[in-house]
């Protein structure tokens, strides 16, 4: 459905996006995800033609964006992350006005703004300005605008940014119950959301594809290497140096220790060896109390991480 | 056909939800009435005058409403036109640009030609109803008097193609800055040298003192006040229309491959 084929964008000196490559299937949701700046709004752009490449092509639907840019832009929904919309009309005037651009039959317009109103919960809001919504109702109305003419492909530029906790969870709920029949791209940089919401994340950092693939296969990819919190108390000089000398242990890091008397460490394991077992069976042999150990898993947050600062994380 | 009716229809009300119709309509019917006061009665005091006085109808040419009112009201509501139409058009892509929301209009399939058609439709219709609003004070000089109304109509027709000529140069304006002051000063400064430009051309050699004429918009406005519809006229203003029309599309197009 959407093909990126070495997408690249300067501007001026400054990269936007370096060499990028994906392709989305029709019906996939993928998620772009990545700090501040990486380029996540800057392909949005390319694929919306709003913008141009400066080198490499891009197309949806199999129109080329560049080419054939009125025919991708009649197969998209677009959410901009600032969500502009006209402030100076009222919401479902506004509504029809966009769906008569997006060309939908006059006769169907009311009662398609009618349905959509109702689908992003506008509907007791018919009679306000856009200008006088909160940020949470115009990003609906931002979404109601995208979805007016039933899009295949849908963009979504940060849809949940700015929005109260309850807000956050409609709107992705609606979201997800789009899926299915249209491919959806979104933007995130909020990492739960993205690993909810997508089959497939794409991470981007300074303008570079850092790492693409489903959830599970990014958490995975990481998961071979074994780490588990230990409380134990007990002397803490010799309780480091007994852990660092359990065979397979990779390292030891003292983490704090509770007024309890007890005494917190991560052991990282090797890489492909768990040896969480061996911690229980040192501890009775010294006789130190071991109160609590735990799986320390490697969350989609310590992934981002480590993918975008190339560096070891420690939890 | 139908994107640019919808773009129309939606300009046109905006300027209805913000409160610059108001204003701009007021202050126009407001000028133009006080200046249409000024002639239409000072014309008739000459006219009472010249009762008692033939010689005054020889120092002032000859008594004629058509002349000595009609005439010099299209002149001023020309001048009346330069100051007030670049505030009507200067938002019309710079607020786009300054809000964000032209994001989204370029991202619906729209082309260019059309939205910039439909804002120009809009500031047009906002400029008919300006006009429409001065048209008591000819009916007022018709109850009066015996104007020529053939005069009438082809001055009307010149303000409406000098209007039009504004507006498409104000859009242009606005399609290069994001501020809506710059587009308006712009706009001002750029037709004001259009209007005053053949003031020098009397100190300019031949061809080019024609050639400066030729450019104003007060030359050409100049034969629509006698009635005459002459083609030359006509092409100046379609010419300036289309030459702004097509420089606005140009100038937002950029936007897809400058970036």
């Amino acid at each position: 459905m959407i093909n990126v084929e070495n997408l690249t964008k300067t501007y001026g000196q400054a990269r936007g996006i370096n060499d990028i490559s994906f392709n989305v299937a029709k019906g996939e949701i993928i998620g772009f995800l990545g700090p501040n700046g990486a380029g996540k709004t800057t392909t949005m752009r390319i694929l919306t033609c709003f913008m141009p490449a400066t080198s490499g092509k891009a197309s949806v639907a199999g129109y080329d964006v560049f080419e054939d840019s009125l025919n991708v832009r009649r197969k998209i929904g677009y959410l901009p992350e600032s969500v502009p919309l006209y402030t100076d009309m009222q919401v479902p005037v506004y509504l029809k006005f966009v769906a008569g651009l997006k060309g939908l039959p006059r006769k169907q317009i009311n009662s398609r703004v009618g349905e959509m109103m109702e689908k992003v919960g506008l509907t007791h809001m018919a009679h306000k300005f856009v200008g006088e919504l909160s940020k949470g109702y115009r990003q609906r109305v931002g979404l109601a605008q995208a979805l007016i003419n039933d899009p295949e492909v849908l963009i979504l530029d940060e849809p949940t940014i700015g929005l109260d906790p309850r807000q956050i969870i409609e709107i992705r709920s609606l979201i997800r119950g789009l899926g299915g029949e249209r491919t959806i791209i979104l933007s995130s940089h909020i990492l739960p959301e993205v690993s909810m919401l997508c089959e497939r994340i794409i991470i981007i950092d300074e303008g570079r594809i850092k790492a693409m693939d489903t959830p599970d296969n990014l958490m995975s990819q990481l998961h071979s290497v074994a780490r588990v919190q230990a409380k134990i108390a007990g002397p803490k000089d010799l309780v480091l140096e007994g852990l660092k000398k359990i065979g397979g242990v990779h390292s030891v890091d003292f983490k704090g220790s509770a007024a309890s008397g007890t005494n917190s460490y991560t052991v990282e394991f090797v890489d492909g060896f768990d040896g969480a077992h061996l911690i229980p069976r040192l501890a009775s042999e010294q006789k130190w109390d071991l109160y609590e150990l735990t799986p320390a898993k490697m969350s989609l947050e310590d992934i981002f991480i480590k993918i975008v600062t190339d560096e070891e994380v420690h939890v | 056909m139908r994107n640019f009716w919808c773009l129309f229809v939606k300009e046109f009300r905006s300027y209805f939800n913000s409160p610059i119709a108001f204003v701009v309509i007021t202050i126009f019917t407001v000028l133009s009435g006080y200046y249409f006061y000024n002639i239409f009665a000072g014309f008739s005091t000459l006219s009472f005058q010249a009762q008692t006085n033939p010689m005054l109808v020889k120092q002032y040419g000859a008594l004629n409403v058509t002349e000595s009112v009609i005439r010099p009201l299209i002149g001023t509501l020309s001048g009346v036109m330069l100051i007030l139409l670049p505030m009507l058009t200067m938002r019309s892509f710079s607020e786009e640009k300054k809000t964000g929301t032209i994001e989204l209009l370029l991202t619906y399939p729209v082309t260019d030609m059309e939205a910039i058609m439909g804002k120009f439709a809009g500031c047009m219709g906002i400029f008919a109803i300006m006009l429409a609003l001065t048209f008591p004070s000819i009916i007022l000089v018709e109850v009066f008097g015996d104007p020529e109304w053939g005069v009438i109509i082809a001055g009307y027709a010149g303000l409406f193609l000098m209007g039009a000529a504004f507006i498409s140069l104000g859009i242009f304006m606005s399609t290069l800055t994001e501020n809506q002051v710059v587009a308006a000063v712009l706009t001002f400064s750029c037709l004001l040298v259009f209007y005053i430009i053949s003031y020098s051309a009397g100190l300019a050699g031949e061809t080019i003192g024609r050639v400066l004429e030729y450019l104003s918009f007060n030359y050409h406005i100049r034969t629509f006040v006698k009635g005459v519809i002459d083609s030359s006229d006509l092409s100046y203003y379609l010419l300036f229309i289309i030459f702004f029309v097509f420089l606005s599309n140009r100038s937002l197009e950029s936007k897809r491959w400058r970036g």
